[in-house]
């Protein structure tokens, strides 16, 4: 559903960045997203070229990479995997969690084209 | 600078180019940046504006989110009638169309901007920064803003809010924190509401529903109330009580408050702002 407006602000992101290394173009990114982010990663690859579509990012190959949901045990502290509506300690079963990682909606790296300068 | 024959690579810049550096070449002949910035850090800078723009007037900001139909706008009213005297109020209303709501509010004396959103499922920091310049916030104690009904997209957006309260009526079903754990997670309390329909509707377990706030590691009170039987109300104005003057307490001393778990996230990512 939000996902275009999520795409929207990638794209405006990935302009702004482009400026700042001085690139004409956007060939890569990835971006990491956990599932308690709220945002599907197949919506976000469909809306993706949509947002991109007469920007430098255009032709950009989008990655994008599962983050596990993970949780640190404030009880007995351990870490250990969860589930998005399970998010208790799998050692002791405590509810007293918090996450460690899962809710992330993240650009990680992207891969520009510089700007050739003449000499 | 040219990329081709390497004349670019200076002994200032040549580490950035070595494994692992920040510009090693990558496949295709561009240039790797690492970035790690959240996706939404544009809505997430209005959102802190908006916040300081709260914390400039002390006024307290709710972000109240819920499916459509749970009750928010009839909890508004019943809430603005019984703190009416006792606390200046104001509202932001979202909705896909008409101004209804705010009429409602408006029907009570307190002022209410509507945002007509169109087809946007959520509100974000943007439209409630332009519904900002429509309202005066000197005097104001509670701002609330009566989300988007939807529980999935609103609580993915940071408006600048101190507190973020979901509510789930008892129609819906007391599965639904483990159904829609983004927004049930995001709840600073979690009001059911309608709860004068529980004996009609027996299958809805106010424990089973606290379980699963529980399970989403939740420690967020769970406030039973009904709007239209008159019960419960005083509790979810306790609460509200209790927050303002907490709220109160941090802006006195030059602090904010932020919806608990978005601290934790960003702490925990080092992301950048």
């Amino acid at each position: 559903m939000h996902e275009l407006s999520v795409c929207q602000a990638l794209v405006g992101q990935l302009e702004a960045l482009a400026r700042e290394q001085q690139a004409i173009r956007v060939v890569k990114l990835l971006v990491g997203i956990g599932p308690l982010s709220g945002v599907e990663p197949a919506l976000l690859s469909q809306a993706f070229p949509l947002a991109a579509a007469g920007t430098l990012a255009q032709d950009a190959e989008l990655t994008i990479e599962d983050r596990p949901v993970r949780v640190h045990c404030l009880q007995c502290g351990q870490d250990s995997d969860a589930s998005v509506n399970r998010l208790l300690c799998g050692h002791c079963g405590d509810w007293r969690t918090e996450l460690l990682s899962g809710d992330e909606l993240m650009l990680v790296q992207v891969e520009f084209v510089r700007e050739q300068a003449y000499v | 600078m040219c990329d081709t024959c390497g004349c670019n690579v200076t002994h200032g810049n040549r580490h950035l180019l070595a494994p692992g550096g920040r510009l090693e070449k990558t496949g295709q002949g561009g240039e790797a940046v690492t970035v790690l910035r959240n996706l939404l850090s544009e809505n997430d800078r209005t959102a802190a504006h908006n916040r300081s723009h709260f914390d400039r007037h002390a006024v307290f900001a709710i972000n109240l989110m819920s499916s459509p139909g749970a009750g928010k706008t009839a909890l508004l009213e019943a809430t603005v009638d019984a703190l009416g005297e006792r606390f200046r109020i104001a509202v932001i209303e979202g909705d896909l169309e008409t101004e209804n709501d705010a009429q409602r509010i408006r029907a009570r004396g307190v002022p209410a901007v509507q945002i007509t959103t169109g087809s946007a499922c959520h509100l974000d920091a943007h439209m409630v920064h332009n519904a900002l310049h429509q309202l005066e916030l000197d005097g104001i104690d509670i701002l609330f803003i009566e989300n988007v009904g939807n529980l999935v997209c609103p609580a993915s957006f940071d408006l600048g809010q101190h507190r973020n309260v979901t509510l789930l009526s008892v129609p819906e079903g007391d599965d639904k924190p483990a159904k829609y754990p983004v927004m049930f997670r995001a709840a600073d309390v979690v009001a059911l509401t309608k709860v004068d329909l529980l004996p009609v509707l027996d299958d809805f377990s106010t424990e089973r529903a606290r379980d699963h706030m529980h399970a989403l590691a939740s420690a967020a009170p769970v406030l039973e109330l009904s709007v239209r039987a008159g019960d419960g109300i005083s509790a979810w104005l306790d609460w509200l009580a209790a927050e303002l003057e907490h709220y109160r307490q941090h802006s006195r001393r030059g602090e904010t408050l932020r919806p608990r778990i978005q601290p934790e996230g960003l702490r925990l990512h080092g992301l950048k702002a």
